[in-house]
């Protein structure tokens, strides 16, 4: 019986050695192991066995029995190895072929950038106030110091509706509504962004629309050095801490003294470019301490309360920032335009 | 305003700087200057030469041998122009010598007889055509006869001249003159104003023996001087005057019209030159226009006047429309011996009223517009006739002749050191001060830190202490102001409720894959009562017209953004651009009833338009249209979003799909809609088959409310139900899916559409719809017989309420 028993182990072993696959495997663990298998039937036969030789036999069966059963384990974690690198292997595929692609929507580019500059007054302690596209010629004109019959009306070409309404052509009117508003009681401290209109044939540099963003700020003792440390605030967060900023005379209706303002060429750093028309320079918004009369129409008392204004087009900052060369580019919506600009914010102009 | 700067060195010495230092100084200090122009390319060896003779070529009609005196030589040169003559005086391009656009001048044979250079046009000097006399604008320049031959012709033409471009801002009209660009040029280098020649060698004779004045209405015309001069030769003007216009971008004419030009751009007061024998009589009424009152204007056109407008009469009929144009009859021509020269103050209100109804805006209206100095006016007279005595051989009669009520008084600013510091952030002191005043030429009484300064009638833009203000803050330097902050309580800023959920509705919408628009707001006839939603359209709303459209485009302000939203995608699809997904959020504008007396609602709207592919992922043949339940999932995403309940209900609205269009509203309000677009209107507008929605926004957020509580996540495990009903094909899945909800309460928690079927093994006009619905209850875990028995009463109500049984 010994010998039987050594000649199933070696015919086992050699069988599972040759074992190709995880059936076959089976197989041979049903031909050795199983209720039926050989080995099964030779301990079946031990009962024939003396008392001495049973315990004997026994253990070398058992042996056979783990032996076998090692083995086939082994060889079954072999070919499953194997079997999972086959099925990988198969599983490859063209790494280099497109992914699918998602659907991405975006920002309009003047909303991103109108978005960032309400961001950085905010942060500067700014409210962010609307206001109606049609205005009353009054909150338009009147009551930013522009009365009827007034030559710096001509600087606005107007889209009347009636002899009173009209599309507003600056923004300036949502701080007269909002100082109108506060009566003259509390400090402003406001921007304002939104669409304006004048009456201009639309191409590469007009847009009978287009968009403004304006800055408020009245309270005691507003100093038009305050003006200019805001702005350099803001033109240093907006593009970059490198930028200078200066200051130039110049007129608005509305404030007195007025200003604009310029800052230093990203490109030339100064030395005048293409891009500064060779100044230097890039101007970038308007502004100026409130003017008496805009103050008192408002019903502040312009001997107690002072304040600055500003304002600017992002259109204009938008075609520095990018060279866009076209404003039409803007209300067209080409999606192959708007596409571009996914992340309008960010970057120094 | 163009300002020569070699005009400009007659008053004030700027011979230190070079023109682009002067230039960046004068827009730092107030007036921007657009640009620096060089009246010319440098030219090289470039001479005058004296025509010593000049016979006709021998092979060529046209060509003229000119033996030409250079100075320290004598050239044949073959020259073509029509008006070359012997005894001339004339510009010389010697061989060797460049002329603008690099052009050489060589030796050169013309049919055959050698030419040794060029005798040139101003425009080969490169002077441009419109400046040129008209006399010579087919031919050579001829110089005067005074000019040296020899002699380097690019100071006698003004060659080298730079001319600033200045941009200047309505209140700055000071500057409107080179006397006005002299004291600004002055007070930013601290130096002094030469002031121009006025003195005349007045007659015994009298003007008042030629002529009377009377003025009807003072108060526009509160001055009006008239001066005689008499025995004027018409002639060109010198040749410094013909340079100084030339620079200035006025082309020469003749030595009166010249002169009245000059002193025009000189003191910025316009002049205005009558021939006296053509003038129709002895007497000048001013007075206003009667209505419908006829005059032809100088450039020939009849005009009809009204009350508004100012003329001035012979007594009899106009002779000029009053700072805007002269009357034909009594222009100033060749033959001219007597000038009437008119030096008047204008009130600025009816000069620009007759500008706008005659559409006529000259040099001289334009100054007028802006009100002239009223210390100026007879100045000028003065220097006019100055001139017209020098340079046009004129005797000037004792006058002028004047009616004046000219209130040519100072105005008075009152100002302290203190309070320019408090207002400015600086530290100016008193002696800064006086120093600055003295700069501007302003006269002032100063009594320690106050001063009274006496403003000049030429600065008509300074009336007020903050006019002052900015005199002082721009002559100090806008760039010695410091840098602060503002000292007063600081606040918190931010955005209000309302405009961070706006914020929030983009984000939303972007991360949706859809593409935020601006689009005009200004629609044309066609579009404008197109898509618009219908609870707006219920309003009978007016269209917003403008009063005078720049074109048929841009007329009517939107009542829906779709119109111009659309018009993108057609632009986008004309462009192979053909798969689109745009939404746009703005203002609508909405007002009843007409004329239209109030402005109207703007009422802030979110709507979006789709065309074309969602999903284009060729390779594994993934490729999905836009369609209905995209659109739709995208608008319910929405309002998911802020947690909004909407409904939908099947609608048919006018260029919409009739089967395919859907209202949305909330707690029974319609809001707004959205479907496909009718074929036929897609067509019209060269789309494909396009998806719409447009919603109110504002009521949208004002049904918005902030969650500030907390739903407890559940503990126990839900169980799902699936059922499917067979029902007539026209009811509604959105109607069983209510009705399951209502029917299921409170433990269904859920109900899901799964699946919708017509079609083989279900009878004819029947569907199939299936449903999951999922149980839950939030205290314990459920079990199977409580479901049943609510799956059991959700069964009964939908058959009895549809008509439907249940598909086994």
């Amino acid at each position: 019986m010994k010998e039987q028993l050594e000649t199933i182990r070696q015919e086992a072993t050699a069988r599972i050695k040759e074992a190709e696959n995880l059936k076959e495997l089976q197989d041979i663990k049903v031909t050795y192991l199983g209720k039926k298998g050989s080995l099964t039937s030779v301990l079946r036969g031990m009962g024939k066995l003396s008392k001495e030789e049973r315990p004997v036999v026994g253990e070398i069966a058992n042996k056979v029995r783990e032996a076998i059963t090692n083995e086939i384990d082994e060889k079954t974690e072999t070919l499953e190895k194997k079997a999972l690198e086959e099925k990988l292997r198969n599983e490859a595929i063209d790494v280099t072929l497109p992914g699918r692609p998602v659907q991405v929507g975006g920002p309009h580019l003047l909303t991103g950038i109108i978005e960032e500059i309400e961001d950085l007054f905010i942060g500067m302690g700014y409210e962010v106030r609307e206001g109606p596209e049609v205005e009353t010629d009054y909150f338009n004109f009147e009551a930013l110091n522009l009365p009827k019959g007034h030559p710096a009306r001509d600087m606005h070409d107007t889209f009347y509706i009636t002899n009173n309404l009209l599309l507003r052509t600056h923004t300036s009117p949502v701080q007269a509504r909002t100082m109108q508003q506060y009566g003259g009681m509390q400090p402003v401290k406001m921007i304002c962004p939104g669409k304006v209109y004048r009456r201009d044939t639309d191409d590469a540099t007009h847009s009978h629309q287009f968009t403004q963003i304006e800055g408020l700020y009245v309270d005691a003792n507003v100093r038009m050095s305050d003006l200019k440390g805001t702005l350099n605030t803001f033109a240093k967060s907006m593009f970059g801490e490198d930028r200078e900023i200066r200051l130039r005379p110049s007129f608005f209706p509305f404030t007195e003294p007025s200003v604009e303002m310029d800052i230093s060429c990203k490109v030339c750093k100064g030395d005048g470019c293409s891009v500064c028309k060779h100044s230097g320079w890039i101007e970038i918004l308007g502004g100026g301490m409130v003017h008496p009369n805009v103050l008192e129409m408002a019903g502040y008392d312009s001997e107690k309360y002072t304040g600055f204004a500003f304002g600017m087009g992002p259109e204009r900052i938008a075609m520095l920032k990018y060279g866009i060369d076209d404003i039409r580019h803007f209300y067209t919506n080409d999606k192959r335009f708007l596409t571009q600009y996914h992340h309008a914010k960010g970057g120094a102009l | 305003m163009f300002v020569s700067l070699n005009w400009l060195k007659n008053y004030v010495d700027i011979d230190s700087l070079s023109s682009e230092e002067l230039a960046e100084k004068i827009t730092k200090t107030g007036i921007e200057v657009d640009g620096i122009e060089y009246i010319a390319e440098k030219s090289r060896g470039v001479v005058v030469g004296y025509v010593e003779t000049c016979d006709q070529h021998p092979n060529a009609d046209k060509l003229n041998i000119c033996q030409v005196d250079v100075g320290e030589e004598q050239l044949q040169i073959i020259c073509g122009a029509p008006n070359v003559r012997q005894g001339q005086k004339v510009v010389v391009a010697k061989p060797g010598a460049v002329l603008p656009k690099n052009f050489k001048i060589k030796k050169v044979k013309l049919r055959g007889v050698e030419s040794n250079g060029m005798i040139c046009s101003l425009q080969e000097l490169g002077i441009e055509e419109k400046y040129v006399p008209k006399d010579i604008a087919e031919g050579i320049f001829v110089f005067p006869d005074d000019v040296t031959v020899g002699e380097d012709v690019e100071p006698l033409l003004n060659l080298n001249d730079a001319v600033l471009e200045f941009d200047l801002t309505p209140n700055r009209s000071d500057a409107l003159s080179m006397l006005g660009v002299a004291y600004e040029t002055a007070a930013i280098l601290g130096q002094d104003v030469k002031l121009p020649e006025e003195t005349v060698h007045s007659a015994a004779e009298k003007a008042a023996d030629y002529v009377s004045v009377s003025v009807k209405d003072p108060d526009l015309n509160p001055y009006y001087g008239a001066f005689i001069a008499r025995d004027i030769t018409i002639k060109p003007a010198p040749l410094w005057m013909r340079n100084a216009l030339i620079a200035a971008g006025i082309r020469p004419i003749n030595n009166v019209v010249d002169i009245t030009n000059y002193v025009l751009l000189e003191y910025g007061q316009p002049l205005h030159a009558f021939d006296y024998d053509q003038f129709g009589s002895e007497q000048i009424v001013t007075r206003r226009a009667g209505q419908h009152e006829n005059m032809t204007t100088l450039d020939g056109e009849e005009r009809t006047l009204s009350n508004e407008n100012l003329v001035i009469t012979n007594g009899k009929e106009p002779v000029a429309l009053a700072g805007v144009m002269g009357g034909l009859n009594t222009e100033v021509t060749d033959d001219t011996t007597t000038v009437l020269l008119e030096a008047a103050y204008f009130a600025p209100s009816t000069v620009r009223t007759s500008v706008n109804d005659t559409g006529l805006r000259s040099d001289s209206s334009t100054r007028f517009e802006k009100g002239v100095d009223p210390n100026r006016v007879e100045k000028a007279g003065w220097r006019a006739c100055h001139l017209l005595e020098t340079y046009a051989g004129a005797t000037i009669l004792a006058g002028p002749v004047s009616f004046d009520a000219l209130d040519r008084s100072e105005k008075t600013v009152e100002m302290e050191t203190d309070e320019i510091n408090k207002r400015l952030g600086t530290a100016v002191t008193a002696d800064d001060v006086v120093s600055i005043l003295n700069k501007l030429q302003f006269s002032f009484e100063q009594d320690k830190d106050t001063f009274v300064v006496h403003v000049p009638t030429r600065r008509g833009d300074i009336a007020i202490f903050e006019d002052m203000l900015e005199e002082v803050a721009r002559i100090y330097g806008y760039d010695q102001l410091p840098f602060t902050l503002p000292e007063g309580a600081s606040q918190a800023g931010g955005l209000t409720g309302k405009q961070q959920l706006k914020r929030e509705v983009k984000q939303y919408l972007q991360s949706a894959g859809l593409m935020e628009t601006i689009t005009y707001s200004l629609t044309d006839e066609a579009m404008i009562d197109k898509l618009i939603s219908p609870e707006l359209k219920e309003k009978r709303p007016t269209p917003v017209q403008l009063a005078m459209p720049m074109s048929e485009d841009h007329k009517y302000l939107r009542l829906s953004i779709l119109p111009e939203l659309l018009k993108t995608l057609a632009h986008n699809r004309a462009r192979t651009q053909s798969d689109i997904h745009y939404y746009e959020l703005g203002s609508v504008f909405v007002t009843n009833g007409e004329p239209i007396t109030r402005q109207p609602d703007e009422k802030l709207r979110l709507a979006g338009a789709l065309t074309g592919l969602w999903i284009s992922h060729p390779w594994q043949q993934e490729k999905k249209p836009v369609d209905f339940y995209l659109v739709k999932g995208i608008v319910e995403g929405l309002f998911d979003y802020l947690d909004i309940p909407a409904a939908f209900e099947q609608v048919e609205l006018p260029d919409m799909h009739p089967g395919r269009c859907a209202t949305i509203s909330i707690n029974d309000r319609t809001v707004g809609f959205l479907g496909q677009l009718h074929p036929a209107f897609e067509k019209s507008m060269d789309l494909k088959e396009t998806y719409v929605f447009d919603m109110n926004l504002e009521a949208v957020l004002d049904d918005y409310t902030n969650t500030t509580g907390y739903r407890p996540i559940p503990k126990y495990p839900s169980i799902a139900r699936d059922i499917a009903f067979i029902v007539d094909e026209d009811i509604k899945a959105g109607a069983i899916q209510e009705a399951i909800a209502e029917a299921g309460d409170p433990l269904v928690k859920n109900v899901q559409i799964f699946d919708v079927y017509k079609g083989e093994h279900l009878p004819e006009g029947k569907k199939s719809i299936a449903y999951s619905l999922f149980y839950q209850d939030p205290d314990k875990t459920l079990k199977d017989d409580e479901v049943e028995q609510s799956y059991q009463q959700i069964v009964s109500t939908i058959n009895e309420k549809f008509n439907a049984y249940v598909r086994s």
